[in-house]
């Protein structure tokens, strides 16, 4: 067996069209050695478990500035757990305040990453918990 | 600017300025006292800078051919004659959120502070063309601005505002005929004809696909929607802006500042082509063109950017163009602080910031200017935070002094050799796009998308390994507790909205809704001017949604070209 | 799932991968095999997009394969042709999966073999594989396709220089996309010019269409070629010939890859490094060494 690739899916759902996080965090995922799929602007949660399980990524990264995180972030990882892909790990990033990031990990997502988060910290986190 | 003979004087052997002061410089970074702290000093936008500038620097400036008087010809030094002595910019907050009630209280909160400008947030549905209770808005309805979803929405919101006082700029591109539409039917029932109405409609679509996201139908129609809106407003509504050509999204997806004005003015290049070749006389229009700036961090590079941007753009409309009217002539612009250079960490550092870029603006010559609030890393804004960033407009208008004379940085050796560099490197990329075949065909093939997320790359990188210092985030970190009294949006508006929906589709007159619809998907397809059909479709209630499915009908949606 | 985890099994040349490929392989054999190349902005995706439209319209499933260059630096890829089909994602008669090359030899041939395997089996009418005709490895990816459409657009500097060098040979059909471009005429002429050259000619005259695919404009033409070319492979009985050569290929590259690995662990094993010094010093010859290696490998 060859050393196998991280797959990442970066992933913009809804609505929100600022995907300079979305496009900077996906060059340094390819520059960290993953295999990136970027799904590209106003997805549903729908295609973008389609995707992911087509795919078959070890992570899901939600990129997401719109406000949107409460109602899109959690339906994604319910989706995932429906579709038996529940194991994959889902992280977010975007404007998010701290409240929320309780509730959004209750649901499902492993960690939050708010402005101002060097690459590394999401690079490091995924490296350590992706279940290979 | 100077005399040649004594500007050779300068670097003469016999006088040896120069060279004294270079030897006294190298005599102490030999001595390892005052060594420079670093290898290469950049601007904000990476340009290297040189340790002094000097007369020389300028030498070759010709003052009235170059920079000349203000409200002349090409316009370095500012739009009007004595600008912020007459009259002083419009400060004016972007604002919206939620519901048009809430929203409408807001405006009338800020126009009691002080504030001389609505300037009117959407959320994303709206600017989408997304009635509030389609499946797509789910969890967006009221989050990035206020759910506009029928000129019922628009009655709420603007109610008690006199629309023959105010003006109202708003952030509405794709569908940007459609919300106009919806403010001159309510100007009308107040009593207020179009003539005497005055305010902005962003309006860019070019921008949208390049960097920022709210498209709906391909280049085409989009420019055709725009040059229709031209047209009727020249005619109609003759104070509006009909366009606010906007640099600010490119330079928030991380252009440099030479992108920002390069790509922003081939935009511009586009839309005066595609107003031509509709028929129209450049002067008829020109003058309704305005523009639309990031103010970053780096104080002196943003006010040389400006000034490089009205005299690029002077003449540009003078000899591509051949515009005879000097006000076609004029880059008219609003600033906005750059929110992307806000912080999450210490979150009150970002009030200094502001001020910084508030400066940068003012010095530059804006028309118009929205400062960001301190918590928008965080959340939207809170009513203290709003204030705070209207009162900093306030502090640098009445009290720093800034504005007591006339573009006050002209003449300073830097600022005018940053301001021809900055020229001259938009020219390239100017030239560069007219040989792609223009903006439309450049963003098409994702040439400006691949050139912003390049340098956007290249600053996230020199951040992560510190060669570009953000006070609070690679230095000066302390610990913190989580920032308590955020805004939060009501997360019922969407049932709300679509409730009202229900209750108005129930109650208009459903045959003059579809006669409205039809006449316009008629029209739509051909090439009759769509705004007086957007307008009376307006006026009977027909929901944004539905003017936008009639239009996607027959124009399509835009693919984008997405470009990593 | 399981084909989806399965290509993951089989890019990371997992043993459970070849032991299901054992028990699919008697399935496979009914998909027909499209691939699509061409350099990079000839709009491929685009392409590759309308025609699973137009061959969905048309009741027939389709797997697509999405291969994009690995970084050689870091290994990592940005994998960017699914952006451009999401609107497909959620049509069950569509799979579509993107690979990175990752810059192995002949590694990312046998995984892509082993994915087209996969989908074949699974029951796919078509199988699409997307590469960019650049490097040795894309092309030879592209010569396990049926039938393969080579992609160029006008506009390119040297337009046909770009394809030219060993895909020109490959080609099935030619297509120029962004046809609405000034030049696209004088690319088709610079192409029939080429292909009237080719001395290797057979039975089939590869046809040059013109396309934009951005309007979905010559994706009906473009299928019926394909399915033309595929009556021709058929009747003709080039379809066996061209499949044969296939299997013969990768069943050929896939013994040479075993026996390396075998030849590798071998010469650790022995006393390497000593008998490398020898043959250094003269005291042994390279020639000797090898015919008693093999002779002990074919023991």
């Amino acid at each position: 067996m060859v050393e196998s690739k991280i797959r990442v899916l970066v992933a913009k759902p809804g609505l929100d069209g600022h995907d300079r996080g979305a496009k900077v965090i996906a060059r340094a995922f390819r520059d960290a050695g993953f295999e990136v799929i970027y799904t590209g602007l106003r997805q549903t949660p729908e295609q973008i478990v389609a995707a992911a399980i087509q795919e078959d990524v070890d992570v899901v990264a939600i990129s997401l500035l719109s406000g949107a995180h409460n109602t899109l972030m959690p339906k994604i990882v319910n989706l995932l757990k429906e579709k038996g892909a529940g194991d994959k790990l889902v992280i977010g990033g975007g404007v998010i305040p701290d409240d929320d990031i309780p509730g959004l990990k209750a649901a499902g997502i492993a960690e939050v990453f708010t402005p101002g988060t060097p690459t590394s910290v999401p690079i490091e986190f995924i490296k350590a918990n992706v279940k290979k | 600017m100077y005399d040649k003979e004594k500007l050779k004087q300068l670097e003469s052997a016999e006088e040896n300025y120069m060279s004294r002061w270079q030897k006294n410089v190298e005599k102490l970074a030999a001595q390892g006292k005052s060594a420079e702290r670093k290898g290469k000093f950049v601007t904000g936008s990476g340009a290297s800078v040189n340790q002094l500038y000097t007369p020389l620097d300028v030498a070759d400036i010709d003052y009235l051919e170059n920079i000349g008087f203000p409200g002349q010809y090409p316009f370095t030094r500012g739009v009007q004659p004595n600008m912020y002595r007459g009259r002083l910019w419009t400060m004016r907050q972007y604002a919206g959120f939620s519901n048009a009630e809430e929203s409408n209280a807001r405006y009338k909160y800020l126009l009691e502070q002080g504030q001389t400008g609505l300037s009117i947030a959407f959320d994303l549905p709206t600017q989408i063309g997304y009635d509030s209770d389609h499946p797509m808005a789910e969890g967006e309805v009221g989050k990035v601005g206020v759910a506009i979803d029928s000129l019922a929405d628009m009655e709420i919101l603007i109610d008690g505002i006199p629309l023959d006082k105010v003006s109202t700029s708003m952030t509405i591109n794709a569908p940007a005929a459609i919300l106009l539409a919806f403010y001159i039917a309510v100007a009308e029932k107040q009593g207020v004809t179009p003539d005497k109405l005055n305010g902005t409609i962003q309006n860019d679509i070019l921008k949208e696909y390049a960097a920022r996201g709210t498209y709906i139908f391909p280049p085409a129609p989009s420019m055709r929607l725009i040059t229709d809106i031209f047209e009727f407003c020249s005619k109609f509504v003759p104070n509006w802006n009909t366009i606010s050509i906007s640099g600010y999204h490119i330079r928030e997806a991380g252009s440099t500042a030479v992108q920002e004005v390069a790509f922003t003015l081939a935009n511009g290049i586009a839309y005066v082509d595609a107003a031509i070749k509709a028929g129209l006389d450049v002067d008829t229009f020109a003058g309704r063109l305005s523009f639309f700036f990031n103010a970053h961090n780096d104080l002196l590079e943003e006010v040389a950017k400006f000034r490089a941007a009205r005299r690029i753009w002077a003449k540009i409309m003078k000899e591509r163009f051949k515009a005879k009217k000097e006000r076609s002539m004029m880059l008219r612009f609003h600033t906005q602080t750059a929110g992307s250079t806000l912080t999450a960490q210490q979150p009150d550092n970002n009030i200094v910031r502001v001020t910084i870029q508030t400066l940068a603006a003012v010095l530059g010559g804006t028309q118009s200017l929205h400062t960001n609030s301190r918590d928008e890393a965080l959340a939207l804004p809170t009513e203290e935070s709003v204030r705070i960033a209207l009162r900093t407009q306030q502090i640098v208008a009445y009290e720093s002094g800034v504005a007591e004379t006339v573009d006050p940085l002209a003449g300073s050796y830097y600022v005018e050799a940053l301001t021809n560099r900055i020229e001259k490197e938009a020219w390239e990329y100017i030239y560069k796009i007219d040989q792609m075949g223009g903006a439309v065909k450049a963003i098409e093939q994702g040439y400006i998308q691949k050139e912003i997320q390049d340098a956007a790359y290249e600053y996230q990188k020199e951040i992560e390994s510190g060669k570009r210092i953000v006070v609070g985030v690679n230095k000066f970190q302390i610990e913190e507790k989580a920032p308590e009294g955020l805004l939060k949006v009501d997360p019922n508006v969407g049932i709300l909205q679509a409730k009202k929906l229900a209750e108005l589709k129930a109650k208009r007159d459903g045959i003059a809704v579809q006669n409205a619809l039809d006449e316009l998907r008629a029209g739509a397809k051909g090439d009759a001017n769509l705004m007086p059909l957007i307008l009376k479709a307006a006026k009977v209630y027909c929901t944004e949604g539905e003017i936008c499915d009639v239009l996607r009908e027959i124009f399509g949606e835009y693919t984008p070209i997405q470009v990593l | 799932m399981a084909i989806a985890r399965l290509i993951t099994k089989a890019e990371n040349e997992d043993p459970e991968a070849t032991i299901a490929l054992r028990q699919l392989y008697p399935k496979t054999g009914r998909a027909f095999l499209v691939g699509i190349t061409g350099p990079p902005g000839s709009g491929k995706s685009t392409l590759t997009d309308k025609l699973v439209k137009e061959l969905r319209k048309r009741n027939k499933t389709v797997g697509v394969i999405a291969v994009d260059p690995s970084s050689p630096f870091t290994g990592g890829a940005i994998l960017g042709d699914r952006i451009r089909m999401s609107d497909l994602a959620l049509d069950e008669g569509v799979f579509i999966r993107s690979m990175g090359t990752r810059g192995s030899l002949g590694g990312l041939s046998q995984a892509s073999h082993a994915a087209i395997k996969i989908l074949d089996a699974a029951g796919f009418d078509y199988i699409l594989i997307e590469t960019v005709g650049v490097g040795q490895s894309e092309i030879d990816i592209v010569k396990t396709a049926d039938t393969t459409v080579v992609v160029t657009v006008p506009g390119l500097g040297d337009d046909i220089q770009a394809i030219k060098a060993g895909i020109m040979e490959i080609g099935d059909i030619f297509v120029v996309n962004k046809a609405d471009r000034d030049g696209a005429d004088r690319v088709v002429i610079e192409l029939s010019q080429m292909l009237e050259l080719n001395q290797n000619m057979g039975e089939w005259f590869p046809p040059i269409l013109k396309t934009v695919a951005s309007r979905n404009e010559g994706i009906i033409q473009l299928v019926e070629k394909i399915d033309a070319h595929k009556d021709f492979l058929n009747s003709s009985g080039e379809l066996i010939i061209r499949r044969k050569e296939r299997i013969s290929n990768e069943i050929f590259n896939l013994i040479l890859k075993r026996v390396s690995v075998e030849i590798m662990r071998k010469l650790a094993e022995d006393n390497w490094e000593n008998e490398l010094a020898e043959i250094l010093e003269k005291r042994k010859n390279p020639y000797d060494v090898i015919d008693r290696v093999i002779k002990e490998l074919l023991q």
